[in-house]
């Protein structure tokens, strides 16, 4: 009798523990994430609400000001500079960008010989971290050391102090920026296109439809998830720009000595870290978040109707 | 067409000259004295300094480069280690286990996803001090054990690499679901895992913006080294160079030895999205 008792009784304990396990683990095993991401994630989030409604300093003094750093921030020249720079920034290095990945991905995009290495040819700069890529390329566009200057002077053209102005510093971050992540993009189209059917292509070709019509109505239009995609991931990253254009311009947050190349991702750093105005920068902040929305949704707007029915 | 086909092949070996020509760039300069990086016509051809000028890097007071290799290498082990066991564990359970509020969850972790990091950098780093934790390297690896992108990948990759039929023989075998998650779906997942590892190492070995916020110059990761070169030392070309050629040899082996991954790993979850 015992025997079978405690059989009994095993089998009891061993379908409680997989009901448990049935009914508990899951939650388990998906509650790092959100234990994580609410302590590091949401509650920074929240909190920098709070804050960007203080004035709060660095001792950790805070008065309640309800509004007033947005205020202060619509009136501040020195925001609407940075604002401007960012949205600048990222018209000038993201518009080359998607253009040359589009071509590169249609050149790859063929039955070609060494594809793998001509892929990882033009990924290798993603291996670069941004800041050995913008202290490479700040030697490249230096005044007097530079590359860059060089190559111009073969051509007459006299030697540029690439930090002075806004359009030549925009340029060279540009560069930057379209060095490290062109090849990145060029790999996400060539996806796309490689998922098109051949016979998309042979109905357009006995039309008698030309490459670059093909491009343009078949490819381009197949391929716009990808192009969406890659749109608002350039918006995302280009709104927080701050890597490259502060150590091009040596690790200075003023980017500039007349702000020429200061990002909003920068300002926000300065006030905060800088001046140690907690709740200015975290006003900043909420605007950068608005600015990444409102241009993300501009873009996805236009790159959809760009790439989509025909006119 | 053959023609044609020249200029496909001319296109594309100018993209990887330019692609590659700013690493190869860093590596002369990184081998030669300063003397001679301003001279016109300059110089492309590597000299003898090599060994000199990574001397100099370690020894640069205001750089703390050996520290920040240290750090960024345990930092990026560990951040690489923890993210590939909890979203492979996460993503398992969103994938194949039945749980109420799964699919509103997994689209919380989406939307979270879209979220831009720097919003919260000044509240994250105003937690780090109420923790004690600023110029510590936890400050730089807690907070990235487990990412929403990595849940996503690995619950992508669970759906198709792992047959339900496995799964319900290992439960009528009486097997607990964390055995099932770690003898049948662990081993079922390594490729997508890889391509995950990949990236987090790649990252985390990269990130720059929260380290520099959140640590100080005494207790760097390699990329704030990196940053300290080009404030302190920024007329010492050579010095910067060796600095960012050392600094990206790691991921430069990486990338040698698994570049097919990272292509794959790319192009697929181009597919996907």
């Amino acid at each position: 009798m015992r025997p079978k008792g405690g059989h009994a009784k095993r089998v009891a304990a061993s379908s409680l523990r997989s009901r448990m396990d049935k009914s508990v683990s899951p939650y388990i095993y998906i509650a790092p994430f959100f234990v994580l991401f609410a302590i590091f994630g949401l509650f920074p989030l929240g909190y920098t609400a709070w804050v960007s409604l203080h004035d709060w300093q660095l001792a950790g003094d805070s008065t309640f000001v309800g509004l007033d750093n947005f205020a202060a921030l619509f009136a501040d020249p020195d925001f609407w500079n940075a604002v401007a720079n960012t949205l600048g920034m990222f018209v000038v290095a993201s518009v080359p960008q998607l253009l040359i990945a589009l071509l590169l991905a249609s050149l790859l995009n063929r039955p070609l010989r060494g594809l793998t290495f001509l892929r990882m040819g033009v990924l290798a700069p993603m291996i670069t971290s941004i800041a050995a890529v913008a202290i490479v390329f700040s030697q490249l566009f230096s005044r007097d050391a530079g590359l860059a200057n060089w190559m111009i002077g073969l051509v007459g053209v006299e030697p540029i102090d690439w930090q002075a102005d806004k359009w030549s510093s925009w340029t060279a971050i540009a560069v930057m920026v379209d060095w490290r992540w062109t090849g990145y993009n060029a790999l996400i189209y060539l996806a796309a296109m490689q998922t098109i059917p051949r016979d998309v292509y042979e109905a357009a070709e006995l039309d008698g439809a030309s490459k670059a019509r093909q491009f343009w109505r078949i490819t381009i239009p197949m391929i716009k998830p990808a192009v969406i995609f890659t749109v608002i991931m350039s918006t995302i990253g280009g709104m927080q720009l701050f890597t490259e254009p502060l150590l091009f311009g040596q690790g200075e947050l003023s980017g500039g000595s007349l702000r020429q190349f200061q990002t909003v991702a920068m300002y926000m750093f300065q006030q905060a870290f800088e001046e140690f105005d907690y709740g200015y920068g975290s006003a900043v902040a909420w605007m950068i978040f608005i600015l990444i929305v409102l241009v993300a949704l501009v873009n996805f707007l236009v790159s959809r109707r760009m790439s989509g029915v025909d006119k | 067409m053959i023609k044609q086909n020249r200029l496909v092949y001319l296109t594309l070996l100018i993209a990887i000259v330019i692609s590659v020509f700013p690493l190869y760039w860093m590596f002369v300069i990184a081998t030669r004295t300063n003397d001679v990086v301003g001279q016109y016509p300059p110089p492309m051809t590597p000299g003898g300094e090599l060994g000199a000028n990574v001397a100099r890097l370690f020894e640069a007071e205001q750089a703390n480069f050996a520290l920040g290799m240290v750090n960024s290498a345990i930092a990026s082990v560990a951040v690489t280690v923890s993210t590939v066991f909890f979203c492979s564990l996460a993503g398992f359970a969103f994938a194949k286990l039945r749980f109420r509020g799964r699919n509103a969850l997994l689209v919380l972790i989406l939307g979270t996803m879209m979220i831009p990091v720097q919003m919260g950098i000044i509240p994250l780093y105003m937690v780090m001090v109420k923790l004690g934790w600023q110029n510590t390297l936890q400050a730089v690896v807690v907070p990235f054990l487990v990412s929403a992108f990595g849940v996503f990948l690995m619950r992508q990759y669970a759906l198709r690499a792992v047959p339900d039929e496995l799964i319900e023989a290992a439960i009528v075998d009486g097997s607990s679901s964390f055995r099932i998650y770690w003898s049948v779906v662990l081993p079922a997942l390594r490729p997508g895992a890889a391509v995950l590892a990949l990236f987090t190492f790649m990252g985390t070995w990269n990130e720059f913006i929260w380290p520099r916020a959140v640590l100080e110059a005494d207790n760097p990761t390699v990329q704030f080294s990196l940053s300290q070169l080009a404030t302190e030392y920024y007329t010492d070309y050579t010095l910067m160079f060796a600095g960012t050629l050392v600094a990206t040899l790691p991921l430069l082996a990486v990338f040698i030895v698994f570049g097919r991954q990272i292509i794959g790993g790319i192009m697929e979850g181009a597919v996907k999205a």
